[in-house]
């Protein structure tokens, strides 16, 4: 069944803020075999101009889609989320996630679209800091594939 | 932000360097480890056949952390990525023995913006298969 509509535009609160600490960001650099050394030597993020060590452009994915979460999971939009795949993902970067930022998620339903029984679905997640300053807005297409196709997406 | 390419420098039609990027089993277990991402499919073959793939495959999110490290090897400050999209057209997929698979990354400058600013295209595949699709980013240059 179609996706209800008037869902389009619904903004969920804000998350509870996200610290990102620095082993994390050398964690993930390292899984995926990134040794840019702005991601793990502070002396050399600020010898780009950055305060403390930043994030791989990607990193912040983790905790957009875990906002994403309060849409996926909202029991009245009623998603099959056993049938999801990931469409496509975008990044608008004001600046670059770092070490120390304490982040929170506010995630709104920026469409609902049904094609060949796919239910379609895009999620706007905007990041602030602590100090309420945009740091990057997410876009996340997710579609929840009709029930008689084959897994094709990531 | 310190770039170490120059805008001038840059035309349309500009290559950055091509990489490849390996990426096994032990690959995506590391990579669900530090991302969060625990989707069976990832990692369990009995699972993602079940569900209708032929494989074990990699995260998207994956692929798309491995295509922009061309643009940030070559820009040098991976804060000069000031936009980056992709949509994920086919899965990577990842056998379970000791090469794994491969992702092979192109780019090439596709348009000169304002503001020292580029747009870059990317070219993810896999194999045969493109597995990354209209996979742009926008970069600040020095």
């Amino acid at each position: 069944m179609a996706l209800d509509q008037s869902f389009v535009g619904r903004s969920y609160p804000p998350t509870d803020p996200y610290e990102v600490g620095r082993e994390k960001i050398r964690e993930f650099a390292e899984a995926v075999g990134d040794t840019n050394p702005a991601y793990a030597d502070t002396e050399a993020a600020k010898a780009l101009g950055h305060p403390d060590v930043i994030a791989p452009p990607t990193f912040v994915f983790a905790i957009t889609f875990k906002a994403a979460g309060q849409v996926i999971e909202d029991p009245q939009l009623g998603l099959d989320y056993s049938r999801v795949v990931h469409g496509d993902q975008k990044f608008a970067y004001t600046r670059p996630v770092r070490a120390g930022d304490r982040l929170t998620v506010t995630s709104t339903i920026e469409a609902i679209k049904s094609m060949a029984g796919n239910d379609i679905l895009d999620i706007r997640g905007e990041v602030h800091d602590e100090a309420g300053e945009h740091v990057v807005t997410a876009w996340t297409k997710l579609v929840a594939r009709a029930a008689e196709t084959v897994a094709e997406g990531a | 932000m310190t770039a170490k390419i120059a805008y001038g420098d840059v035309e349309v039609g500009t290559e950055l360097p091509a990489q490849s990027f390996p990426v096994t089993r032990a690959t995506l277990v590391q990579y669900a480890g530090a991302s969060g991402d625990f989707n069976p499919i990832h990692w369990n073959e009995k699972f993602a056949r079940e569900v209708g793939l032929p494989d074990v495959i990699a995260h998207g999110m994956f692929t798309m952390a491995e295509a922009i490290r061309v643009v940030t090897d070559w820009v040098g400050d991976p804060g000069a990525v000031v936009e980056y999209g992709v949509r994920f057209t086919k899965p990577v997929i990842v056998p379970n023995d000791d090469k794994g698979a491969t992702i092979e990354v192109s780019a090439k400058v596709a348009a000169v913006l304002d503001d020292n600013r580029v747009r870059v295209d990317l070219l993810a595949k896999s194999g045969d298969q493109k597995v990354l699709g209209m996979s742009r980013a926008v970069v600040q240059l020095a």
